[in-house]
């Protein structure tokens, strides 16, 4: 956050940093080299490890380029994306990765918000009570992936016996989570939603603790309800970490890989974007059409981040929460 | 001002990741040490640990054996023959000089043999390594008529069957049975077939073997390019081999969780004893069966792997794992020596008794140890002498990939669309007209 509200700080006086820039002093070039040298290494591995893979894999998407036989790369130009756009395949995966991307970032920021504000409100046991709703945030992701799949297999599973308890044996002993697409995607949303909801009560709790307790009470001795301070006062006072934790999560479920990956394979039409661009690159070594797929899903991604900034209006610059 | 500054950021870069990327190819020997041979196993029952008859062991005794002109250390591929692929295909495709030798599933041998991944078998040697050796394995090691890969061990799947079920269903598993038999046995016993239809390679094994086993074949002119692959499945075989499998599915004799059931799963429904009935499955089932706690051992039955078409003779699976050199191999001559140690009659022997996997050379059947512990030796021999390996191209990945998405899940299989939509996805995936 501080780099971006520092490079936002320099883009809004251009004229200013102009004039600073005639006017340095030795000391002031002095610092700037030292800043160079402590940053510059930094700077270079950056570019070495984003810049020049994102680019290189713009160049590769326009080939048709199998691993095993690089000896009949050819130029195809934009062919790779006019195949992937007019497959069926890549529209039910984009589905599925928004399907699973709402209901997921949905879910989460609801059950994210009232255990941020059950921790906000908690004194006593803080400590212990925030350890203990991380831990599963804390869990490998392919971990979580088949500790649910293991729970929720017919042969080896235990929730297929707990659901026939618990409905007085109208649910079957037998039913195949796995077997239906949505069924599937229902296991894999509760793991996703399972695993990463500490993550957005934290970020949540971060907005909430900055929030004036003032505004609060004034609203409560003007006769406001919980809902109404709730809506009027709390949220709208945390919108820049709403928006955060929103985005992050957002951009997170939107690359969801692991679960689906382990759990089902791809099987039941429950292939996501990612999945796609890891059978194109890694299972097929076909890296032009892999490399279309990440450039796809990559401007998917950027054009999540545009519509968020966007849409919330909020000046990233001001996070910082003064 | 600023340019020495870069230059030295560069240099730190340089400084910090270069002795990294160093550490992860240091494989060579210093001169005059004993060279190191890197062998790229698949895990089996022995792992790594070189006394447990493994991989592992006969490395270290062929290390023995070379009398200190190499020694062989042995690296863990993953466990699944896709995830093998993947890791030795990127290592290779790198022209990694680390791999000297690896255990490779003989579906790829293809592939690797076209991309030029595999030194050449020298010639004196193929007579040494095809001896006695049964014919699918012998195949299934060769590209474009020359063998390129050294028959190891060899795998196919048998029928296991619970006595008790066979005889109240009326079967007489002395003559050779057919899935439709077994498919009414099941439903009417109430009793499960354990097949392999998650969608993995295991599920192109079972779709080969029933194509095979109709008389016909998945790929019709193997070694073509890309565009001009053909595939046999839109045919009255690959009809029969869909009608197999939508009955398997409709009826429920594959068990509750059919599109998930590997071999695994399908070995746990056969050790249930209240519901298992039948199971295809390799060799290992026999000794996995006691360590699953089935009592019910006195009561298991093996026959020959099911026909499609009554009267056709079956075509069981054929599986395994052939040892490739690897091109890039600083001692490709040393690699082929204790290739030859690896593969001896011997070793095979010595890896069927400790492992359960089969030996490709035909006279380790007629060892009296293996005859002791494993009592269906002569028609494991007999299955992989008429044995159909899986298609052999270049291609493999994507033809096997195509098969698993339009064949799953089972329950959805039609005779009629399912063979010609899976050719139509095929063909364009090759053409490069669709994602898969």
């Amino acid at each position: 956050m501080t780099s971006l509200a520092e490079d936002a700080g320099h883009e809004a006086s251009p004229q200013a940093h102009r004039a600073r820039k005639a006017a340095l002093s030795d000391r002031a070039r002095a610092e700037r080299a030292l800043g160079w040298r402590l940053a510059g290494p930094a700077f270079v591995i950056m570019l070495a490890v984003t810049a020049y893979p994102i680019l290189n894999a713009l160049w590769l998407s326009l080939f048709n380029y199998r691993l095993t036989d690089p000896n009949a790369r050819s130029f195809v130009l934009l062919q790779n994306y006019v195949v992937i756009l007019t497959d069926g395949l890549w529209w039910t995966a984009v589905g599925i990765t928004v399907a699973i991307t709402l209901i997921t970032v949905v879910v989460e920021f609801v059950l994210g918000m009232a255990l941020a504000m059950v921790m906000n409100k908690i004194v006593i046991p803080r400590r212990t009570l925030r350890t203990v709703i991380l831990v599963p945030y804390a869990i490998i992701t392919v971990v979580s992936a088949f500790a649910w799949k293991y729970a929720f297999a017919v042969d080896s599973g235990f929730a297929n016996h707990w659901l026939h308890t618990l409905t007085f044996g109208a649910f079957p002993l037998t039913y195949d989570w796995f077997g239906g697409t949505w069924s599937s995607l229902a296991i894999i949303c509760l793991s996703e939603i399972w695993k990463t909801t500490p993550f957005m009560s934290l970020l949540l709790l971060a907005g909430l603790a900055q929030v004036d307790s003032a505004l609060d009470e004034a609203a409560k001795v003007d006769g406001a309800t919980f809902w109404q301070r709730l809506y009027k006062v709390t949220l709208p006072n945390m919108k820049a970490a709403i928006m955060v934790a929103l985005l992050f999560r957002t951009l997170d479920a939107f690359r969801i890989f692991d679960n689906v990956f382990i759990m089902t394979g791809g099987s039941q039409n429950t292939s996501t974007v990612s999945l796609v661009a890891y059978n194109q690159t890694i299972s097929r070594a076909e890296i032009g059409m892999g490399s279309a797929v990440s450039v796809l899903l990559f401007l998917i991604v950027v054009g999540i981040c545009v519509v968020f900034v966007k849409a919330f209006k909020v000046d990233l610059a001001q996070v910082k929460g003064d | 001002m600023r340019r020495p500054t870069a230059v030295a950021a560069v240099l730190a870069v340089g400084v910090t990741v270069g002795p990294g990327l160093a550490a992860c190819g240091s494989n060579q020997s210093s001169a005059g040490a004993k060279p190191t041979l890197t062998w790229y196993i698949n895990p089996d029952g022995g792992g790594s640990d070189p006394t447990k008859k493994g991989q592992a062991q006969i490395a270290k005794e062929c290390t023995d054996a070379a009398g200190g002109r190499y020694a062989i250390r042995v690296q863990l591929l993953p466990n699944s023959a896709s995830d093998q692929r993947q890791q030795l295909l990127r290592r290779l495709a790198a022209k990694d000089s680390g791999i000297d030798l690896m255990s490779i599933d003989p579906v790829f041998v293809a592939e690797f043999a076209e991309a030029g991944f595999l030194a050449p078998v020298p010639r004196n040697m193929v007579a040494g390594f095809t001896k006695d050796t049964v014919n699918a394995a012998i195949e299934a090691s060769k590209w474009k008529g020359s063998l390129v890969a050294v028959p190891f061990w060899a795998n196919t799947q048998l029928l296991w069957y619970r006595k008790s079920v066979a005889k109240a269903a009326g079967l007489d598993m002395s003559k050779p049975v057919t899935w439709e038999q077994l498919i009414t046995a099941g439903r009417t016993q109430k009793k499960t077939i354990g097949v392999q239809a998650s969608r993995y390679e295991g599920y192109v094994v079972w779709l080969n073997a029933l194509i095979a086993g109709a008389g016909g074949k998945i790929l019709l002119n193997p070694g073509a390019t890309a565009d001009r692959v053909k595939l046999g499945l839109d045919t009255p075989a690959g009809k029969a081999a869909s009608t197999v499998i939508q009955q398997v599915a409709r009826t429920g004799v594959g068990g509750p969780a059919l599109s998930s059931t590997t071999e695994t799963e399908a070995l746990n429904l056969f050790s249930n004893s209240a519901t298992s009935g039948f199971l295809v499955n390799w060799p290992y089932t026999w000794a996995a069966l006691p360590t699953n706690g089935v009592k019910f051992i006195d009561d298991i039955g093996w026959a020959k792997y099911p026909e499609t078409v009554a009267g056709k003779p079956s075509a069981p699976p054929f599986g395994g794992i052939e040892l490739g050199v690897g091109a890039f191999s600083a001692h490709p001559d040393l690699a082929y020596d204790a290739a030859t140690c690896i593969a001896s009659p011997e070793h095979q022997k010595l890896y069927m008794l400790g492992t359960g996997n089969p030996a490709a050379n035909k006279t380790v059947y007629d060892d009296p140890a293996i005859l002791k512990q494993l009592p269906m030796a002569a028609l494991i021999r007999q299955s992989l002498e008429d044995a159909a390996p899986r298609p052999s191209s270049q291609y493999y990945g994507d033809i096997s990939t195509g098969l698993q998405r339009e064949f799953s899940p089972p329950n959805a299989v039609n005779p009629r669309t399912t063979p010609a939509a899976a050719t139509d996805l095929i063909t364009s995936v090759l053409k490069g007209n669709a994602l898969l």
